[in-house]
């Protein structure tokens, strides 16, 4: 495992962390189908969030946020309807959030939580 | 707080018009969003402004930040408004507490360096018009900007040096020279007076009609015509006109000024052209290169270039028709207005124009003509394509002969520029004493009505002009132009107003060269 993978991963635990931290209820972690993952799937006061995590570990290439193409976004959006369909979840409203995670060796974790970035 | 303000220049030609900036932050991933029409360099000033900011310590906000440019309808181009946008855009975060009412221009450089841009004067003009006084330019752009009377100028080279004065606690002004700081001055503005400090009158041989004549330009601001045979000195003496002209005044020299500093590149001017401009296109210009115009936005032509100064076309009946043509309006009216789809631009031409022609296409219709060999048709198709509605308005129209040897052995002790320019002022000063209730400064820009009652002459003195009038040689256009011509001499010769003679010698310098041209 190379370091950033390595990195992604040590984000992915910290996002399930923060988002329990908010009182959101972590459903699945790497949840996989044909068409791709779904970093982390909660239960936010009974809406199904997909959400997409991004770890960095320095601002040389700018902010995390950043490096997301909200062009992108479009796919977790299928993937939810998917992860609902599977899950029996048809019912519940969706939504997909960006959890940005900057965690600079010797700093504290810093986290920026962007909501509902597909409209 | 998650709004921010600050103000830029839009230039639409010379008019600039007043830009609010609203910069606000919003929710959502990061992004940037730049409203109100930016044209192609203004949307890049998104990518400018995001590696400038980095690169200042002063990163923007990571969040969504949505730019408006106020009157959104208004398109706006170029890449002035990059340092308003960064201002209002770190007022929106918070970073920095910008006062109001300041108006910012200037360009992003990656590295967060303020870049001089064109067209600061008459950015700057407008600025002050408009009651905000309080301008930020980039130091490139310090000594072109405080040439404008009433405006508060503040110059900063870097970034970071703006953040740091808005209470930014942590920009990095970066130590030592910048790059750019040694493109601060460029000879252009001494090469539009050269020919004013250089060629000098005295070089000229002989030729005392057409001395004469060139006096009269310069004295009244009058519209030249030189005709002649090849190597008689026509080139010489239009060149040696704008040597005569005295100084612009404060007014004049600004409106010279601010249609010169449109053209600059990145380097700012540094004093107002004090000197009348001097401009001498090829004849194989278009009509855009001698009006003005272009793709886009119109640009300003020759025409404008020469705006309170001199234009001379050497071999006249060599230029486009048409382009020649297009002058007829700024003759009369002394500015072009150009409408293209990106909107309409107004430009000053209130120039003085100098001819200068050969008799036929071999040139050696002179004279005896003995030497020519152009059949009439080609002599009378050479001179067809200055119209005549076009030489209807040039008030001074001369034939300037061959030198032959006698004059060559003369040809020492001949009056010096400086000699001429003084009769030239002392006659400038008698027209604006007379022409002051008029707001006009010469005889040139004299009205018809104003010749005809305030300025009437008496009967017996324009006679032999009336009788060309009545005889259909003069129209009645022409007999304006020959009265403007009549008090020009007059003035140059220290009189309250035109003798009979003073009349005669009009009429003959008007149509000194239509033995020539006919």
């Amino acid at each position: 495992m190379n370091h950033n993978q390595e990195l992604g991963q040590r984000g992915e635990t910290l996002a399930a962390e923060y988002l329990a931290r908010r009182g959101m209820l972590v459903l699945a972690r790497n949840w996989r189908c044909k068409t791709g993952e779904i970093d982390i799937v909660a239960d936010d006061a009974g809406t199904i969030v997909a959400v997409e995590v991004k770890t960095r570990s320095g601002l040389g290439f700018g902010y995390p946020a950043e490096a997301v193409d909200p062009r992108k976004l479009l796919r977790p959006n299928r993937l939810a309807s998917a992860w609902c369909r599977e899950n029996q979840a048809n019912h519940r409203t969706r939504r997909v959030d960006v959890l940005s995670i900057l965690a600079v060796p010797g700093r504290e974790t810093e986290f920026d939580y962007f909501q509902a970035v597909v409209p | 707080m998650s709004l921010g303000r600050s103000a830029g220049v839009s230039l639409v030609g010379l008019n600039g018009h007043m830009i609010d900036v609203e910069a606000d932050i919003g929710g959502g991933l990061p992004s940037f969003l730049l409203l109100g029409l930016p044209d192609a360099s203004l949307i890049e000033a998104r990518d400018r402004i995001r590696s400038a900011t980095r690169n200042a310590g002063v990163p923007l906000s990571p969040r969504r930040i949505t730019v408006n440019l106020i009157p959104a309808s208004l398109p706006k181009r170029g890449s002035s408004f990059d340092l308003a946008i960064v201002v209002a855009a770190a007022a929106a975060s918070g970073a920095i507490d910008n006062p109001p009412g300041v108006v910012y221009i200037a360009e992003l450089g990656l590295d967060g360096s303020l870049r001089p841009v064109p067209g600061v004067l008459p950015a700057v003009m407008a600025a002050v018009r408009a009651g905000r006084p309080e301008i930020v330019v980039a130091s490139g752009n310090e000594a072109e900007a405080r040439l404008v009377p009433g405006a508060h100028i503040t110059a900063y080279r870097h970034l970071a040096e703006v953040m740091a004065a808005y209470g930014a606690a942590e920009a990095i002004v970066p130590a030592g020279p910048l790059a750019h700081a040694r493109t601060r001055r460029a000879p252009a503005v001494q090469k539009a007076t050269a020919p004013n400090e250089d060629p000098d009158l005295s070089e000229v041989i002989g030729q005392p009609l057409a001395r004469f004549a060139v006096e009269v330009a310069a004295a009244g601001g009058h519209h030249l015509l030189l005709v002649g045979p090849p190597g008689a000195g026509k080139t010489m003496l239009a060149e040696r006109l704008p040597g005569l002209l005295p100084d612009l005044d404060d007014a004049e020299a600004m409106e010279a000024t601010a249609i010169h500093s449109l053209q600059r590149g990145t380097t700012g001017l540094d004093r107002l052209l004090r000197r009348p401009p001097y401009e001498s296109p090829h004849h194989s210009a278009s009509m855009v290169a001698l009006i003005g115009g272009g793709a886009g936005l119109p640009r300003p032509g020759a025409a404008s270039r020469a705006h309170r100064g001199v234009l001379f076309l050497d071999e006249a009946p060599e230029f486009n028709t048409q382009a020649l043509d297009g002058l007829r309006q700024p003759l009369e009216s002394g500015e072009i207005t150009l409408h293209r789809s990106a909107g309409t631009a107004t430009y000053p031409a209130r120039f003085q124009l100098v001819l200068a022609a050969n008799p036929c296409p071999c040139g050696l219709s002179t004279g005896k003509a003995i030497d020519c060999r152009c059949t009439p048709m080609q002599r009378r198709r050479y001179f067809d394509r200055l119209s005549g509605p076009f030489l209807d308005r040039i008030d001074l129209q001369i034939e300037v002969p061959r030198v032959n040897a006698t004059h060559l052995g003369a040809g020492r002790g001949e009056e010096t520029t400086a000699t001429v320019a003084r009769r030239v002022a002392e006659a400038r000063r008698a027209q604006r004493a007379r022409l002051q209730p008029l707001a006009i400064t010469r005889n040139a820009d004299l009205p018809g009505t104003i010749l005809r009652h305030d300025l009437a002459l008496p009967a017996r003195t324009t006679a032999t002009a009336d009788r060309q009038l009545e005889r259909g040689l003069l129209s009645v256009r022409g007999l304006h132009r020959v009265l403007r011509l009549a008090w020009t001499i007059s003035d140059l010769a220290g009189q309250e107003c035109p003798q009979p003679a003073d009349i005669d010698v009009a009429l003959q310098l008007r149509h000194h060269a239509q033995g020539a041209i006919a």
